[in-house]
C-alpha cells in the first residue's frame, strides 16, 4: 500500500461546493424555523403596545361600569370575562359528557371496523367551520332548544342568547375532547386491562376503574384544551350570543351576552374602519392580550398533563 | 355452544353455572348504551346540520344554478351570489399555500432533521405548540396591527391595507403552527435506520432528507397541509379583523394582480355577513353559501383521510 491511497478525514468531507450547498440549505431551514419566534415576538409586541396605550389612558372607573360599550367609553371587564365564562361553561357542560362518552366507547367498546367508520365521522364534525355552527345556532338551536327552555325557566326567550351560543360551542369542542381523550385511553397498555379481567372484573368496571384513572392526565388535558378552545371561539358567539353592539353585565344564560372574542369582532364589524372612538381601537388589543394570556395558561397546563401521560407509558 | 361431554361432579356444575350462568347484566348494557348514545348524539348533530342547511339552501341552486355561484354580492337577494367570495377564498388559499407551506415544512425539517437538542430548539418547539393554541381572533389582531396598519404601503395602499395580501398573510400565520406540528410528526415517523443508511454511504444531511426521508414522509406532510388548508378555508374570525368582511366589492376593471391589493370578501365572511342580515330572503342564500363551503371542506377532508389511510405504513 502506498502513501497516496491512505484516506484522511479531509477526503471524507466532500467537495467544497457540496458543503456550501449544505450550509445554504441548513440556513434556509433555520430561517423558516425562526419565523415562528418572530411571529411570537410580533404578536406580543403588537398586543402589549396598544394594550399599554389603553391602560395608561383609560379612566379606571370605566373598567367597572355597567357594561361593555367601547364607543361610549364603558369598558366593564366583568361583562366580557363573565360572558366568556358563562358560554364556555355551557359549552363544557355539553361537550365533556358527550366527548368523554364517545371517547370511552371508541377506545374500549367499538370493534376495529366500527372504530374505522365512527372516528372519521367525528373528524368530519370537527372540521365544520365555526361560522357554519354559528348559523346553526341561530336558525336551529335557538328556536328549537334554547328559546323553549328559557321560556319555561325564566319566561323570557330572546333569539340571541348565551345559551344558544354555548350549546353550539359545546358541539364545536365535543370532537376535540373526544379525540384527545380517546388517544389517552387508547395508549393505556393492554396488560392493565388483562390484569383487571384476570381478576374477574367486568368490562364496565375495567373501563371506569382501571382505564379511566390510568388515562386521567390525558383526559384532563382534553378538557382543558376544550376549555381553551371554548374561550377563544369567536364566530359562534359573534353570531348567536347577541352582543353585537355591546352588552350590559349579564350572567343569566338566557340573556344576550358579550365575550372577549365577540367584543373584538363587534368593534371591527361595527364600522368600516376599526379606528373608531379614541379608546375603542386600543381596547381591542387589551381584550386580545387578556384572551391570549387566558388561553396560554390553559394550554401550558394541558401540556403538563400530556407530558405526564407520555412519561408514564 | 355445543356441550363437550365431560365427567361432571356437582361442584364443577355449580362453578360452571356461576361463571356462565345466564345473568343479563343490565348495568353494563346500560353503560355501553349511554356511551354509544353520547357518540351518536354528536354525529346526529352533524346529520341534522347538513340536512337543515341543504333543505334551506337547495332552492337557491334549483332556481338559479350557476348564476348563484358566479355572481358577486348584491343588496338584492335575487342577484346576490358567491362569485366574488369564491375568488377571494381561492386567492387566499393560493397565498397560504405559497407562504405557510414552504415555511412550515422547512421549519419542521430543521427541527426534526438538523437541530440538536439545544435550549433554543426546545424553546422553538414549545413556542410553536403555544402558537397553535392561540385563538384565531388574536392572530386577527396581529394582522390588523402589522399587515393592515404598519405595512399598509406594501399590502394595499388603495384599500387601507385591507387587501387579499393582508388576509393571506394573516391566515398563513394562523395555519403555520398546524403545518409545522403535523409535518414534524410525519418526519418523526420515518425510522432512523433509513437516515443512517443514507448517511453511511456518504450522503449529506440535505441529500438524505431530500432523497430518503421526504419521500417516506410526503403522504403525512401532504395530509397535514391539506387539513391546514381546509382549516384556513373555513376561518372567518381573523379575516373579519383584517378587512375580509367587506359587504360590497367593486372590482371595476382591475386585473387579478391588482385585485390582490384591493378589498375583498371570502366565503366564511360572506356567510357571516349574510347571516347577520334581517331580510329573510338571505337565510336561503346563507344556507346555499354554507352548502358550497361545507361541500368543499368535507370533500377536502375526506381526501386527506383517504390519503392518510392508504399511505399510512407501519415500520
Amino acid at each position: 500500500m502506498t502513501e497516496s491511497t491512505r484516506l484522511t478525514p479531509e477526503d471524507l468531507r466532500g467537495s467544497a461546493g457540496r458543503r456550501r450547498k449544505e450550509a445554504i440549505v441548513r440556513g434556509l431551514f433555520f430561517g423558516a424555523a425562526s419565523v415562528s419566534v418572530i411571529i411570537s415576538g410580533l404578536l406580543i409586541l403588537s398586543l402589549a403596545g396598544e394594550a399599554w396605550n389603553f391602560l395608561s389612558q383609560v379612566d379606571p372607573d370605566a373598567l367597572r361600569s355597567d357594561g361593555w360599550f367601547p364607543r361610549r367609553d364603558m369598558f366593564d371587564l366583568a361583562t366580557v370575562v363573565g360572558g366568556t365564562l358563562v358560554i364556555a361553561g355551557i359549552g363544557l357542560a355539553v361537550a365533556v359528557p358527550l366527548g368523554l362518552g364517545a371517547a370511552v366507547y371508541l377506545a374500549e367498546y367499538a370493534s376495529p371496523r366500527l372504530r374505522g367508520i365512527l372516528k372519521p365521522l367525528l373528524e368530519m364534525l370537527a372540521s365544520v367551520p365555526s361560522v357554519v355552527l354559528g348559523f346553526f345556532a341561530l336558525v336551529v338551536i335557538s328556536p328549537t332548544i334554547s328559546q323553549p327552555a328559557c321560556d319555561v325557566l325564566f319566561g323570557s326567550s330572546p333569539i340571541f342568547s348565551m345559551t344558544a351560543a354555548g350549546l353550539a360551542v359545546g358541539i364545536l369542542i365535543t370532537p376535540l375532547i373526544a379525540s384527545i381523550a380517546e388517544d389517552a385511553m387508547y395508549a393505556v397498555p393492554n396488560s392493565l386491562r388483562e390484569a383487571s379481567y384476570g381478576l374477574g372484573a367486568k368490562k364496565r368496571t375495567t373501563s371506569i376503574r382501571i382505564v379511566f384513572p390510568a388515562a386521567v392526565s390525558g383526559i384532563m388535558a382534553a378538557i382543558i384544551v376544550g376549555a381553551s378552545r371554548a374561550i377563544g371561539e369567536t364566530m359562534i358567539v359573534a353570531m348567536a350570543a347577541g352582543g353585537t353592539g355591546g352588552s350590559l353585565f349579564q350572567l343569566n344564560p338566557c340573556q344576550p351576552g358579550q365575550t372577549m372574542t365577540a367584543a373584538i369582532t363587534a368593534l371591527a364589524t361595527g364600522s368600516d374602519r376599526v379606528r373608531g372612538a379614541d379608546l375603542a381601537y386600543p381596547s381591542l388589543f387589551f381584550v386580545g392580550i387578556m384572551l391570549f394570556v387566558f388561553t396560554l395558561v390553559l394550554n401550558i397546563i394541558s401540556e403538563r398533563f400530556v407530558r405526564r401521560v407520555r412519561l408514564r407509558y | 355452544m355445543a356441550e363437550i361431554a365431560r365427567p361432571q361432579t356437582a361442584s364443577t356444575e355449580l362453578v360452571r353455572r356461576a361463571i356462565t350462568g345466564r345473568r343479563i347484566d343490565i348495568g353494563s348494557r346500560l353503560f355501553e348504551g349511554l356511551l354509544l348514545a353520547a357518540l351518536l348524539a354528536a354525529l346526529l348533530v352533524l346529520v341534522v346540520l347538513v340536512a337543515d342547511v341543504v333543505s334551506r339552501g337547495w332552492v337557491v341552486y334549483a332556481e338559479r344554478g350557476m348564476d348563484f355561484v358566479t355572481s358577486g354580492n348584491s343588496r338584492n337577494a335575487a342577484d346576490a351570489g358567491i362569485g366574488q367570495a369564491l375568488f377571494g377564498s381561492l386567492a387566499l388559499m393560493v397565498l397560504v399555500a405559497l407562504i405557510a407551506f414552504p415555511l412550515g415544512i422547512g421549519a419542521s425539517i430543521y427541527l426534526e432533521e438538523y437541530a440538536r437538542q439545544t435550549t433554543f430548539t426546545r424553546f422553538i418547539t414549545v413556542n410553536i405548540r403555544n402558537l397553535a393554541g392561540v385563538p384565531a381572533i388574536v392572530y386577527g389582531l396581529l394582522g390588523l396591527a402589522i399587515f393592515v396598519i404598519a405595512l399598509q404601503d406594501l399590502t394595499g395602499p388603495d384599500s387601507n391595507g385591507r387587501s387579499i395580501i393582508s388576509g393571506g398573510l394573516t391566515l398563513s400565520v394562523v395555519v403555520l403552527p398546524i403545518v409545522i406540528i403535523t409535518s414534524s410528526e410525519a418526519l418523526r415517523a420515518v425510522p432512523q435506520s433509513i437516515r443512517e443508511a443514507a448517511l453511511a454511504v456518504g450522503a449529506t444531511r440535505w441529500e438524505t432528507v431530500r432523497s430518503h426521508v421526504l419521500p417516506y414522509a410526503a403522504p403525512g406532510i401532504l395530509t397535514g397541509t391539506i387539513l391546514g388548508m381546509a382549516r384556513a378555508f373555513g376561518e372567518a374570525a381573523p379575516l373579519i379583523m383584517v378587512g375580509g368582511a367587506a359587504s360590497f366589492v367593486a372590482t371595476g376593471n382591475a386585473n387579478a394582480w391588482e385585485q390582490l391589493f384591493g378589498s375583498y370578501m371570502a366565503m366564511p365572511t360572506l356567510i357571516f355577513n349574510w347571516a347577520g342580515l334581517p331580510n329573510a330572503d338571505f337565510r336561503a342564500l346563507t344556507a346555499a353559501g354554507i352548502m358550497a363551503l361545507l361541500a368543499t371542506i368535507l370533500l377536502v377532508n375526506g381526501i386527506a383521510i383517504v390519503l392518510r389511510n392508504r399511505y399510512s405504513r407501519r415500520w
